[in-house]
C-alpha cells in the first residue's frame, strides 16, 4: 500500500507541473480535480478501514473532485473565457521555478525529524512542493480563475500534509476546514462573476484603480 | 453558556434572513447584538467552567478579546438602524446576516483553546466579511473585495500549514496528539524544534495577513477604504483584534520553547516596518478611509512591538486592544457620517466638517486625537506604557523608531484631517440628504465617551482582568 500511495503522490506532483503549465482553464480545472480525488483515494491507502474513513474519502471526492470544480466550471463558461494569457511571468519560467521549488521541497523535508513509519514516505516534499506550486500559480497569472486555482492547489498541499496528522486532528475540525474551503470557494465563484460583469473580463490587473498613486 | 454565546447569534442570522423588511431587520440586529452583550457581561463576572476535554475556556485574554468585540459590534448594530436608512436603495439583508454570522465566529475564536477549531473560527470571520465589503456593488468595491478576500484566505490557509506542522512535532515527540493549547503548552519542552520553529514562521505569517502587519497588509487599504463605515469599524476594531488573538496562543505557546525570542524579534520587526510603512503612506493620503487602513496598519504594528518587547509593554498591548478597537469605531462610524454627507471621500471634496456637520465632524476631530495617542484619551496610555518599557529595557533603537514613526504619522494625519473639518464647505460641494441625528451620532459618541473614560481611570475589575491576562504571557522560569 506504501508504494502505490507514493506513486499517486508522484502523480500529484505531476499535476502541479501541468497547471503550471497550461494555459487552458478548463483542462486546468479538470486536473485540479483529479488531484482532488486522488487526495480523496490516499488516506483509505495508509489508514486501517472505518466507515468513518469511508464518509472522509466520499465526502472529499466529492467536494475537492466534483464539486469545486463543477463551480469553477460554471464560472469560466459564464465568463466565457478559454485561456490564460499573458500571465505575469511566462509559462517556462514558472515551470522551471516549479521545479526548483519541487528540489528545494525534498531538501526542507528531509532536515526535519520525521516518524521512523513515515520515513520513506513522500508526504512531507509532496506536500510541500504543492503548496509552492499553488503560491506560484496565485502570483504569476492575471485570471482570478487561475488565481481561484492557486488557492485550490495550495489547499491541497495543505491537506497532504493533513494526512500525517489522522489522530491529532478531530473530525470536526477538518469538516469545518472543508466547509470554509467550499464556501471560500463559492463566494470567490459569485466575485468572479461579478468582475466579469463589471470589467467584461476576467484580468485581474485590470482591478487597478485602488493603487496608491 | 458557552453554546448561548455561538447559537444565538446564528439564531439572529436565521431571523434576519426571514424577515421580509429592510427597516425591520436592523433593529433585530441589535437586539441580539445587546443579547450578546449581556451574556458576554454575565460571563465575564461568572467565569463558566472549563468544558469537557478543554475545548472550551475562556481565559483572560479571550475575555478582553470578547469585551471589546461585544462592544463596538452592539454599537454598529445599533449605528445601523440610522445608517442603513440611507441605504434604503439596496436590499441590506446580506449585510445584517453576515455581520451575525461572524460576531458568532468572533466569539467562537475568543472561547476555544483548541487551535484547529479557532482556525475554523477565524476561517469563517474573514469569508463572512467578504459580501459586506462588496455593499456598494460597484468596480472599486469588487476589487476590494476581490483582493480581500483572496490575500486573507491564502494567509489563513499558510496558518492552518502551521498548525499541522505543530501537531506533527507532538506525534514525533511521542506525547499525546493535539492540538489543544493547554496541551501543546505542558508539552512543549518536548516538541522537536525544527518542526516547531518552521510552525511558528507559517503562523506568523498567516496570522499577520489576516491582522494586516506590513508587509501583508496590501488588502487593508482597499478594503477599509471601500467598505461602508460600519464594517470599517468591525473590520479595523473587531477582526483585527481576534488575529491578534491568535499570534497570543501562539506567543503563549512559543513562551514554552526556546523559540521564543526569535518569536519576539520576528514581532517587533514586522510590528516597527508596519509602523513606518504607515508613516510613509499616511503622508499627503487624498481618500480618508484609506488614510484609516493605514492608521490601522500602525497600530497593529504597535501591538505587535509591544509584544516582541515582553514584560511590561505586553499589559500595554492588551489594554491597546480595547482602546485601539473602541477608538477605530469612533473614527470609521464618523467618517462613515461624513461620507454620507459629502457623497464623496477625498480631501478635495471635503472641506470644512466641523461646519456642515458639527457632530460628526467633531467627533471624527477627536477621534483622530484620541488615535495619535494624546492624552487624556486610552491609546496615550496604552502607547505611553509601551514606549516607556521600551526604554526601560534599554532598547534604544526600537523606542526611538517607534517615537518618531508616531511623530510623522501625527503630523501626516493631521495634513489630512485638519483640512477635512476646518475652514469653509466648499460652494460647489454636493449636497445630500444626511443630516446628523441621534441614531448615527450617538454610537460613536458613546464609544468616544468610552474612550475618554478609560484615558482617565481604568475601574477595578478590568485592572484585574488586565493583570491576569498579561500573567498569561509572562516568561516562564
Amino acid at each position: 500500500m506504501i508504494t502505490l500511495a507514493d506513486q499517486l503522490l508522484v502523480l500529484v506532483l505531476l499535476i502541479n507541473f501541468i497547471s503550471l503549465g497550461t494555459s487552458r482553464l478548463i483542462f486546468s480545472i479538470r486536473s485540479v480535480a483529479v488531484q482532488g480525488v486522488i487526495l480523496g483515494i490516499l488516506p483509505g491507502l495508509i489508514h486501517p478501514f472505518s466507515w468513518h474513513l469511508v464518509a472522509i474519502t466520499i465526502v472529499i471526492i466529492a467536494v475537492k473532485g466534483f464539486v469545486i470544480p463543477q463551480l469553477l466550471g460554471r464560472a469560466v463558461r459564464s465568463a466565457e473565457i478559454k485561456r490564460e494569457v499573458e500571465p505575469f511571468l511566462g509559462f517556462v519560467p514558472t515551470l522551471l521555478l516549479g521545479a526548483v521549488f519541487t528540489a528545494l521541497s525534498f531538501g526542507f523535508a528531509g532536515r526535519l525529524p520525521m516518524l521512523p513509519e513515515h520515513q520513506n514516505y513522500m508526504f512531507v516534499p509532496a506536500s510541500i512542493a504543492t503548496l509552492m506550486t499553488g503560491f506560484l500559480i496565485l502570483t504569476t497569472r492575471r485570471k482570478a480563475i487561475s488565481q481561484v486555482i492557486g488557492y485550490l492547489v495550495l489547499e491541497n498541499g495543505i491537506f497532504i500534509f493533513g494526512l500525517l496528522l489522522a489522530e491529532a486532528m478531530p473530525i470536526m475540525v477538518e469538516a469545518g476546514a472543508l466547509l470554509d474551503l467550499l464556501v471560500g470557494i463559492f463566494v470567490m465563484g459569485i466575485v468572479i462573476n461579478q468582475i466579469s460583469r463589471e470589467f467584461s473580463s476576467l484580468d485581474t490587473s485590470l482591478l487597478t484603480s485602488l493603487k496608491e498613486e | 453558556m458557552f453554546a448561548a454565546l455561538i447559537i444565538l447569534p446564528l439564531i439572529g442570522a436565521f431571523v434576519t434572513w426571514l424577515i421580509p423588511y429592510d427597516r425591520l431587520r436592523p433593529k433585530v440586529l441589535s437586539l441580539f447584538a445587546f443579547a450578546h452583550l449581556a451574556i458576554t457581561i454575565h460571563m465575564l463576572t461568572f467565569t463558566p467552567p472549563e468544558s469537557a476535554g478543554g475545548w472550551f475556556h475562556l481565559d483572560a485574554l479571550g475575555k478582553i478579546v470578547l469585551l471589546s468585540t461585544s462592544i463596538l459590534f452592539l454599537t454598529c448594530a445599533i449605528y445601523s438602524i440610522g445608517y442603513l436608512f440611507y441605504r434604503r436603495e439596496r436590499s441590506n439583508r446580506v449585510i445584517c446576516i453576515g455581520l451575525l454570522v461572524c460576531l458568532s465566529a468572533a466569539s467562537l475564536v475568543t472561547i476555544t483553546h483548541h487551535l484547529g477549531l479557532m482556525w475554523v473560527a477565524l476561517e469563517t470571520t474573514t469569508i463572512s466579511m467578504a459580501p459586506l465589503i462588496y455593499f456598494n456593488r460597484n468596480a472599486r468595491s469588487i476589487e476590494a473585495t476581490w483582493k480581500y478576500l483572496l490575500i486573507c484566505s491564502v494567509g489563513v490557509a499558510l496558518a492552518l500549514i502551521g498548525l499541522y506542522f505543530l501537531a506533527y512535532a507532538t506525534i514525533v515527540a511521542k506525547v499525546e496528539p493535539s492540538l489543544l493549547l493547554d496541551d501543546l503548552i505542558r508539552d512543549a519542552g518536548k516538541l522537536s524544534s525544527g518542526w516547531v520553529h518552521a510552525a511558528f514562521v507559517f503562523l506568523l505569517v498567516g496570522f499577520g495577513t489576516k491582522m494586516g502587519l506590513a508587509p501583508l497588509h496590501t488588502w487593508k487599504p482597499d478594503a477599509y477604504g471601500e467598505a461602508p463605515g460600519l464594517v470599517g469599524a468591525l473590520l479595523s476594531g473587531g477582526l483585527v483584534n481576534l488575529a491578534f488573538l491568535a499570534l497570543l496562543r501562539v506567543y503563549q505557546l512559543a513562551l514554552a520553547t526556546k523559540e521564543i525570542a526569535f518569536f519576539q524579534n520576528a514581532l517587533i520587526v514586522m510590528g516597527l516596518f508596519s509602523m513606518v510603512i504607515a508613516a510613509i503612506f499616511m503622508a499627503r493620503q487624498a481618500d480618508f478611509k484609506r488614510m484609516l487602513a493605514y492608521s490601522s496598519v500602525e497600530h497593529v504594528g504597535i501591538m505587535a512591538v509591544a509584544l516582541g518587547l515582553g514584560g511590561k509593554a505586553v499589559f500595554g498591548a492588551l489594554f491597546h486592544i480595547l482602546a485601539n478597537g473602541l477608538t477605530k469605531g469612533v473614527l470609521f462610524l464618523s467618517s462613515g457620517n461624513i461620507h454620507r454627507s459629502y457623497n464623496s471621500k477625498s480631501t478635495d471634496h471635503v472641506r470644512g466638517a466641523l461646519r456642515r456637520l458639527p457632530w460628526s465632524g467633531g467627533l471624527f476631530l477627536a477621534g483622530f486625537i484620541a488615535i495619535t495617542g494624546s492624552p487624556p484619551f486610552a491609546p496615550f496610555i496604552s502607547e505611553f506604557t509601551i514606549i516607556s518599557s521600551a526604554f526601560i529595557q534599554g532598547r534604544m533603537l526600537i523606542g526611538a523608531i517607534f517615537l518618531i514613526s508616531l511623530t510623522i504619522i501625527f503630523i501626516g494625519m493631521a495634513l489630512t484631517v485638519l483640512p477635512m473639518v476646518m475652514g469653509e464647505v466648499p460652494a460647489d460641494s454636493e449636497t445630500t440628504s444626511y443630516r446628523d441625528s441621534i441614531g448615527t451620532v450617538g454610537p460613536p459618541l458613546v464609544l468616544l465617551l468610552m474612550v475618554f473614560v478609560l484615558g482617565i481611570w481604568i475601574p477595578a475589575p478590568l485592572m484585574a482582568l488586565l493583570s491576569d491576562a498579561a500573567a498569561l504571557l509572562e516568561v516562564h522560569p
